[in-house]
């Protein structure tokens, strides 16, 4: 079986200006959005309590909140989650457990004056401090950098500068691309997320290695075509292991979605975005950049 | 056949035995195994993490600089001691954060300064100041001083709190330092995080002080608390009667007359009826003298018995009271009463700790997550398997079993280094069943490039493998090292996928490139591969 038949030959490159304006305009609207509105954070980062709830019976949010009672304040989220139908809720309070004192204990007592002792299980939660919060935000961002910056440095080392600056430019761009889809899909910023953006930019370089590993064997093949041929005739003849190398990894994110953990989700999603992202932006961002780069030496 | 072929698949073959045996106690508990294999073969498996196995993971911060006040208070309580003793007159001691200020007529300077450097050497004058014939010092400890001062209060803290949990029954906790002042606690399968907590988070500072029965408490609360008193509030006990217990305001006198470290050891003793049980006291012999000592000259006034600022009785001194026993009431529950003893026992802290990070998980949600973990990695990688199948036939079937190899070295070196499998550990072992077959990709599609340009099969396998090389170890050399930083930053959990990330990218590149080597080496040492099925 084949995806893609030998001898293919599109001329990627010739797409580079609508790509690359599409990918300018759409990181730009992220960035824009992430000094505006800022990223929904969760517990690990904005520091507060999550509560995870299992009633027996099916309830409404508005009663779960009633039943909290003073505990509830304007303050805080009470949504579904998990699977339909296992009547789980997250409670979000924003302060701290250090400030609330014996949540755990006041939350049971509420709980069972309306459900009885039975009729509820707390399952699960975590309470971060302002102080553990901030430095993991610190943390997390300066470790998203730090490893998009090695990778751009490896590839350099390893290929040429300008293929670093192209992995780096592409990398910045798929981090961008998830971050827009995890606050479009309102799914909070937690140590999760974390992870899963360094995966994909550990991931997603992949692809331009792959793509810089044959530019550089056709270049020293092909002496006489341009760069710009070169790179489609790379492009084209890596396509499909591109293809299939990320479907793969694609088929058991997609099991990961559906079938893992509801806490997993999120990560999953990142992945599934971030993935396919690290493949368009292979192909759109990162030769551009290679070419860019020529032609400006050039001249 | 050739000889790097035998010594090859000997290797591999090896290599396997050793990772099933390796698997054995993982799959099987401990005590099925027979007595061969645990004195001779591994017992160690594959731990589950606290999001996996249920339980409470905290990181506490130990307030330091209080310790260092308390520190500087006694000095300074020490230091105006001293002062009088020596008739220094007119000298006045005061504590400033951690400083000592120190105002005395000019006159008395030499005097005092041989106080100072007896037995106060350890504090330095900052700041000199004359003026009218009184001189102002400021006195400080040197750096090096407070900062082993903040290492001993962090070192006590796990220690007492060591103790405590060793004695509440925890069977495998954690408790470690992190860092500058942070305590990291986790506690696994834990049945009741919130009384585990409430052990863990008490100072439990025991203090006996004096009640002031002539002050009046109204007075005291509405205009502040005369000179040399304050108002502590009591101590609401779960058990009857202690209801709206920490209403009741006292006024006691500032001075404390005994700490809880002279306490020898706390029991749960039974109350008369329809009273809760209370807690003895069992002081140690210098402790016992200081009690008697102090009953006996103030008989009929009444003792207030103060833990962590909150009245717990104060009791009237019937008599003196010697052989060093004492007792704590305060409608307690058994299970708070038994509480209370192991913190007495245990001792107190040397600061106040504060709860900067906790993540509780209940069994029943590890459980859960565990089979929609194991859901998704047979339903994942089946699709990865039956797709290889089909895309690639023959190739994709040996893809498929080194992938199947792959998943056995990674969890049986997972099992050697006793590894804690998270939740996101089991997402990141499901992720890299969909990456460990890129190699093999990468390979396929080379042979297949080399296929085209009509190379022979053998031909093809020896270009495909040569080319596909080098990109392998680079693809998998980038995403090991963003592996290694995530291990850097991250915490329990993340570091557990961190983990399952790195150890399979390493066995992917062993199984997808050595063990399909081996194969296509044996088939053409065996003269059987014209063709290849790709």
């Amino acid at each position: 079986m084949e995806l893609i038949k030998p001898g293919t030959k599109i001329q990627f490159t010739k797409y580079r200006h609508v790509a690359v304006a599409l990918s300018s305009l759409v990181n730009l609207t992220v960035l824009i959005f992430l000094f505006i509105h800022g990223p929904n954070l969760g517990v690990d980062f904005a520091g507060g309590t999550l509560v995870q709830l299992k009633l027996q019976d099916h309830v409404a949010i508005p009663d779960v909140r009633s039943a909290l009672g003073s505990l509830a304040t304007g303050d805080t989220v009470i949504q579904d989650f998990g699977q339909q139908g296992f009547n789980e809720f997250l409670v979000r309070m924003e302060k701290p457990s250090v400030e609330i004192g014996t949540l755990g204990e006041q939350i049971r007592a509420n709980l069972s004056k309306r459900f009885g002792e039975k009729g509820f299980e707390i399952r699960r939660v975590e309470s971060v401090g302002p102080k553990v919060g901030e430095e993991l935000r610190q943390k997390g961002m300066w470790s998203v950098i730090g490893a998009t910056a090695m990778m751009g440095v490896y590839i350099w080392l390893r290929f040429e500068l300008r293929f670093g600056l192209g992995a780096i430019v592409s990398l910045i761009h798929d981090a961008l691309v998830t971050i827009g889809a995890l606050m479009l899909a309102h799914y909070e910023f937690d140590l999760t997320i974390v992870a899963a953006l360094l995966t994909i930019v550990g991931y997603s370089v992949n692809d331009t290695v792959i793509v810089c590993d044959r530019i550089r064997e056709n270049m020293r093949k092909i002496k006489r075509e341009s760069l710009e041929s070169i790179i489609n005739t790379s492009i084209n003849e890596t396509l499909s292991r591109t293809i299939i190398t990320v479907s793969t990894a694609i088929m058991v994110l997609v099991a990961l979605f559906f079938l893992g953990s509801a806490v997993i989700r999120p990560f999953a999603f990142a992945l599934l975005v971030g993935f396919f992202s690290g493949v368009y932006s292979t192909i759109f961002i990162a030769s551009p950049v290679i070419l860019l780069w020529e032609t400006k030496k050039r001249k | 056949m050739q000889r790097s072929v035998l010594i090859r698949t000997i290797l591999f073959s090896i290599a396997i035995v050793v990772a099933l045996i390796y698997l054995v106690p993982t799959f099987v508990s401990k005590d099925k195994l027979p007595s061969w294999w645990t004195s001779v073969l591994p017992t160690d498996q594959i731990n589950l993490g606290l999001d996996l196995q249920g339980g409470s993971h905290l990181i506490l911060t130990v307030k330091v600089d209080k310790a260092i006040e308390n520190n500087v208070e006694r000095v300074k309580e020490d230091l105006a001691k001293a002062l009088r003793e020596r008739g220094i007159s007119g000298a006045s001691v005061e504590r400033q954060g951690t400083q000592i200020e120190l105002k005395f007529p000019a006159a008395s300077a030499e005097q005092l300064r041989g106080v100072l450097k007896g037995d106060f050497g350890n504090f330095t004058e900052v700041k000199t100041q004359t003026s009218g014939g009184t001189t102002e010092l400021l006195l400080s400890m040197s750096k090096q001083e407070l900062k082993s001062l903040r290492d001993y209060a962090v070192d006590q803290s796990l220690e007492t709190i060591r103790n405590r949990i060793d004695q509440f029954g925890v069977s495998e906790p954690t408790i470690q330092r992190e860092g500058q002042e942070d305590i990291l606690i986790q506690l696994p399968g834990i049945q009741d995080p919130e009384r585990a907590k409430e052990i863990i988070g008490k100072t439990a500072l025991l203090e006996f002080k004096f009640v002031d029965d002539t002050a009046s408490v109204e007075d005291a609360i509405r205009n502040g608390p005369p000179p040399g008193r304050q108002v502590l509030y009591g101590h609401a006990g779960k058990g009857e009667g202690g209801i709206g217990a920490e209403k009741t305001a006292y006024v006691v006198e500032s001075p404390t007359l005994m700490t809880g470290e002279y306490i020898a050891d706390a029991r749960v003793r039974p109350g008369a009826q329809l009273q809760g049980p209370y807690v003895e006291l069992i002081l140690n012999p210098g402790g016992a003298r200081l009690f008697e000592q102090i009953t006996a000259a103030n008989v009929r006034r009444r003792l207030a018995i103060v833990l962590d600022n909150r009245v717990y009785s104060a009791p009237v001194i019937q008599e003196r009271i010697g052989g060093g026993r004492a007792s704590i009431t305060g409608s307690f529950t058994i299970e708070e009463a038994r509480d209370l003893a192991i913190i007495l026992r245990a001792g107190a802290l040397p600061a106040p700790v504060e709860i900067a990070e906790e993540r509780t998980v209940g069994p029943s949600l590890g459980s859960d997550s565990i089979h929609q973990g194991v859901v998704s990695f047979i339903v994942g990688s089946s699709l990865v398997i039956l797709f290889m199948l089909i895309y690639y036939k023959g190739a994709g079937l040996l893809a498929d079993l080194a992938l199947i190899f792959h998943v056995l070295f990674l969890l049986a070196i997972l099992a050697s280094f006793k590894a804690v499998l998270t939740l996101p550990g089991i997402a990141g072992i499901v992720l890299i069943v969909g990456m460990a077959v890129d190699a093999n990709v990468l390979i396929n599609e080379r042979i297949r490039e080399e296929l085209r340009l009509g190379k022979s099969a053998r031909a093809a396998i020896e270009a495909g493998f040569q080319h596909a090389l080098p990109a392998i170890i680079d693809t998998n050399v980038t995403t090991f090292l963003s592996g290694v930083i995530l291990y850097q930053f991250g915490t329990g959990p993340i570091k557990g996928f961190a983990v399952t990330l790195c150890i399979g990218i390493l066995t992917t590149v062993v199984t997808a490139v050595f063990m399909t080597r081996l194969y296509y080496d044996y088939s053409i040492a065996r003269r059987r591969l014209t063709q290849i099925s790709i």
